[in-house]
């Protein structure tokens, strides 16, 4: 289990992650002959906004997603704009293009997050890597070999009808001796294919690389402490840069008197601009930790911050605000349903904000070059959109900057925003060195652009046959994302108010963003939470509840598969077992998980034995990857169900480390049993987030299954559930 | 500014800095060892352990005077030139990692659990790795790992 053997041609070397050491002219070495092809999925209207820079190199149109090359040595080298920050593409997107084009797996090299390198893409985000990428990926492969068969039936005089591709030669059926290599074809030559037709899925029975658990390529790097993280490059002679920083959202720099700071040896300080409007005063030092300590001399004096939010007084908040409420999906007429309703059940849901919190703080290291030419190494999910933000923020021309990605320490969404890598290149033109910024955890938790709080307000109706006949729901905060109703409800409207993107008419008190699966965690906790709140007053099964009221065979078959899974025997609950469920639907992936928990009703405590997740996501590229993602999103989802919420007052951040923001631990460990369906009518759907966002309701679920009490807060602190057990009836 | 003389993945290293330094970052600014990481700056987290005479301490927190002639390990002196150690070995074959930021400091901390206590029960494993944070999730591979490693191990696979 070792990276690819390498040879001449080969250009991602031992040790390197796979990009960062890829100069222009090793890149143009490469692609001055062979077989190139290019190949675009058409963009949705208005998402995609190709910016194509590739210097004197721009030979290729610019709207294409990634491209692919077959070298003189039959290797194949993918090009595309994604990165890998721990979901494991780094091994499933070479998985396809091997598939397609019949190597063997070891001969495909991946080249990711590189603005010079590789084509335009909007960022890695939204499990679209496999989903929306995948299928054109397959399309390109596909291309390539039709290409390379052509071109050796004309070399060995052989219809192409006959000839077959094993291992990435191309061989006569009839006379073994007629073959020919891809390198053979594509060497000494240029030829260029552009594919932009709509890939048609092969047989997937016919599968012999889509499909396997191949090891992951990072593996070796990782365990050995190669992988090299942004925070690891340094350029000669670069500066860490340590930034001054306000103690409070809204709070503004009045005094700063660096004199002390600057007596220290090897200290520079760099001041751009006012501070009060988007400056930075920031100390330089070769060594991060003298940095730190020059930071720790600096005086300074803010002015208070006029916020008045705090955790608690923020629900009410965001339920006033003055945001305009938009329809996210409707059918039938509301007050009908309710007229024909037996009952209607009114519940408030609400959850506080949450941090990303991955292991690697944001941290970039920018470099201006002799040529003009800025280079940035950021851990970024979004290269290109951040080569944009570079460019705007430092007046360069967008092709004089270069972003180039890393491995990147976990994203979950958090790594969206670039602010750290603005900060690194600004200093850098001030300082006239690289420079360097790793944020501190403290900065971290501070920048962050938080999940958002949220409030939900869903009204039910149910009829004397147990069917759900009405649901009206209102969605503060968290956006529409995990809300569309797939339960067989004739009569339904979902009202948003603000979302997780942006922070419309300022309902939050500091920067919000996209959080794994966002704003989907909240709306399938509320919406499941409810759908059992029904079943208890139906005095049903929740399971059985579920599939009554469901005519969605896709649903219908994962809950059934989770059942059998977790053995799961119908009860109405409470039932005291402390068993729950809830499923939902995210990236095009049905999803299913069933639990159980023990509550201690003296102190509060949730403990989550077991948790069974089922999942449909079509054709699963690698499925130990899949499963994976399964287990890190349940695990995951553990830490914004029982103890994540970030805790804050008059714009401060409360907590600001591991010390006080909880993040779930070893000891939290459930059982965890996952299940991936055989779908092969159905193309790779996403993979990363599915299987969190059910994670809430269905431990919800089985606390009110061992207790009787509804708990409609997230977190479900100790405070909490004791609160709730203390209100029971 | 004074010499600090000591071992570093078995190799003598002398640095010249000052006494109040920070371990963490005379290996990675001084020395260039990247692999041990910084996560936290307060011995939360765990991505910045290294091994201090075979036993786990926080780089982050560890003023380089305290390793002045005593054997460092990082993760970079774990194997043996291509030859992994069982615990990176047992890390590989079960997948106890996603972005391996966490990583250095995992395998660094699961070998001086295993260093310890070579044949652990799992619960045993769950609490000695219960300040390594992974936010990625990897908990059950990563103790499947050490658990593994250990079993190997004491088969004299070292």
């Amino acid at each position: 289990m070792t990276r690819p053997t390498h040879d001449d041609e080969m250009i991602v070397p031992e040790g390197w992650g796979f990009v960062e050491t890829i100069d222009r002219r090793d890149f143009l070495r490469l692609t001055s002959s062979g077989l190139m092809v290019v190949f675009a999925v058409k963009p949705a209207e208005g998402t995609f906004r190709p910016v194509w820079n590739f210097a004197e190199q721009q030979r290729t149109p610019p709207d294409f997603n990634a491209f692919l090359h077959i070298g003189a040595n039959g290797r194949v080298t993918l090009f595309v704009g994604k990165i890998e920050m721990g979901q494991g593409i780094i091994t499933g997107l070479p998985q396809i293009a091997a598939e397609e084009l019949d190597v063997p797996l070891e001969r495909v090299d991946c080249v990711m997050g590189d603005t010079d390198l590789c084509p335009f893409d909007n960022g890695t985000f939204g499990s679209l890597s496999v989903w929306r990428l995948g299928p054109v990926l397959h399309a390109a492969a596909a291309e390539a070999r039709a290409v390379l068969v052509q071109m050796a039936s004309e070399k060995l005089g052989v219809p192409v009808g006959d000839l077959t591709v094993k291992d990435g030669v191309v061989v006569s059926r009839t006379v073994a001796s007629r073959k020919v290599s891809y390198g053979e074809l594509a060497g000494g030559k240029k030829i260029e294919r552009r594919y932009e037709g709509q890939a048609a899925l092969d047989k997937v029975s016919e599968y012999t690389i889509i499909g396997k658990s191949y090891p992951r390529r990072d593996a070796i790097e990782k365990v050995t402490g190669k992988a090299k993280y942004s925070g690891d490059i340094a350029p000669p002679e670069a500066l860490h840069a340590r930034l001054v920083r306000a103690p409070a959202h809204g709070a503004v720099l009045t005094t700063v008197d660096t004199s002390a700071a600057e007596k220290q040896p090897g200290v520079r300080v760099v001041r751009i601009g006012d501070p009060k409007d988007g400056g930075l005063v920031a100390v330089l030092h070769a060594h991060r930790d003298e940095a730190d300590k020059a930071l720790r001399l600096v005086k300074t004096t803010f002015t208070p911050s006029p916020n008045t939010l705090d955790n608690e007084n923020i629900f009410a908040h965001l339920e006033a605000a003055a945001v305009e409420k938009r329809p996210a999906g409707a059918a039938g007429d509301v007050a009908v349903g309710e007229k024909a309703a037996a009952r209607v059940i009114v519940a408030k849901y609400r959850k506080g904000y949450v941090a990303h919190a991955p292991m690697e703080t944001h941290s970039a290291v920018a470099a201006m070059g002799a040529d003009g030419r800025l280079t940035v190494w950021a851990s970024t999910q979004t290269p290109f959109p951040l080569q944009t933000q570079l460019a705007r923020a430092t007046g360069l021309p967008p092709d004089k900057v270069r972003v180039i990605t890393p491995f990147v320490g976990g994203g979950f969404g958090g790594k969206s925003a670039g602010a750290q890598a603005v900060e690194a290149a600004r200093l850098a033109l001030a300082a006239g060195k690289p420079v360097r910024v790793t944020w501190s955890r403290e900065e971290e938790f501070f920048f962050d652009t938080f999940d958002p709080a949220a409030v939900i307000n869903i009204r039910a109706g149910l009829d004397a046959s147990k069917r759900i006949v009405s649901w009206d729901s209102e969605i503060i905060g968290a956006g529409s994302r995990g809300a569309a109703m797939f339960y067989a409800v004739p009569n339904h409207r979902t009202m948003t108010k603000g979302s997780w993107s942006g922070n419309q008419g300022g309902m939050h008190p500091f920067a919000v963003g996209p959080w794994r699966a966002p704003g989907a965690n909240a709306n399938v906790w509320a919406r499941e939470s409810h759908i059992d709140t029904l079943a208890a007053a139906a005095k049903m099964d929740p399971l059985e509840f579920r599939l009554l009221n469901l005519d969605n065979p896709r649903m219908k078959r994962v809950l059934e598969a989770c059942a059998k899974l977790f053995n799961w025997t119908p009860k109405a609950a409470p039932s005291g077992r402390g068993v729950g469920l809830a499923c939902g639907e995210d990236a095009g992936t049905y999803v299913a998980s069933m639990a159980e928990v023990k509550v201690d009703a003296a102190t509060g405590a949730i403990r989550v034995l077991r948790v069974a997740c089922a999942q449909d996501m079509g054709v699963v590229v690698n499925p130990e990857g899949a499963r994976q993602q399964m287990e890190g999103c349940i695990m995951m989802g553990l830490g914004y169900t029982l103890a994540e919420e970030v805790r804050f007052r008059n714009g401060e951040v409360i907590d600001r480390n591991f010390g006080g923001y909880g993040v779930p631990k070893f000891s939290w460990m459930p059982k965890i049993e996952t299940l991936i369906l055989d779908s092969p009518d159905l193309p790779a759907q996403g993979g990363g987030e599915p299987a969190i966002v059910v994670m809430g309701a269905v431990v919800a679920n089985a606390v009110f299954d061992a207790t009787g009490a509804r708990i409609t807060q997230l977190p479900m602190t100790p405070a909490r559930v004791k609160a709730a057990l203390g209100m029971r009836g | 500014m004074k010499p600090i003389a000591f071992t570093l993945n078995g190799v003598a290293r002398t640095v010249t800095v000052d006494e109040d330094r920070n371990l963490l970052w005379v290996l990675r600014d001084d020395l260039g060892m990247t692999g041990t990481k910084f996560g936290c700056g307060a011995s939360f987290c765990g991505a910045c352990t290294v091994l201090l005479d075979g036993k786990e301490v926080r780089s982050c927190v560890t003023p380089v005077s305290r390793v002045a002639g005593r054997k460092v390990v990082t993760v970079e002196g774990l194997a043996q030139g291509d030859k992994l150690s069982p615990v990176q070995e047992a890390f590989v074959e079960h997948v106890g990692f996603q972005c391996g930021y966490c990583t250095s400091g995992m395998v660094i901390g699961a070998t001086a659990l295993l260093n310890a206590n070579p044949r652990p029960t799992r619960e045993q494993i769950v609490q000695g790795m219960e300040r390594h944070l992974c936010r990625c999730a990897a908990h059950h591979r990563i103790v499947d790992a050490i658990e593994s490693a250990s079993k190997k191990m004491a088969g004299g696979a070292k």
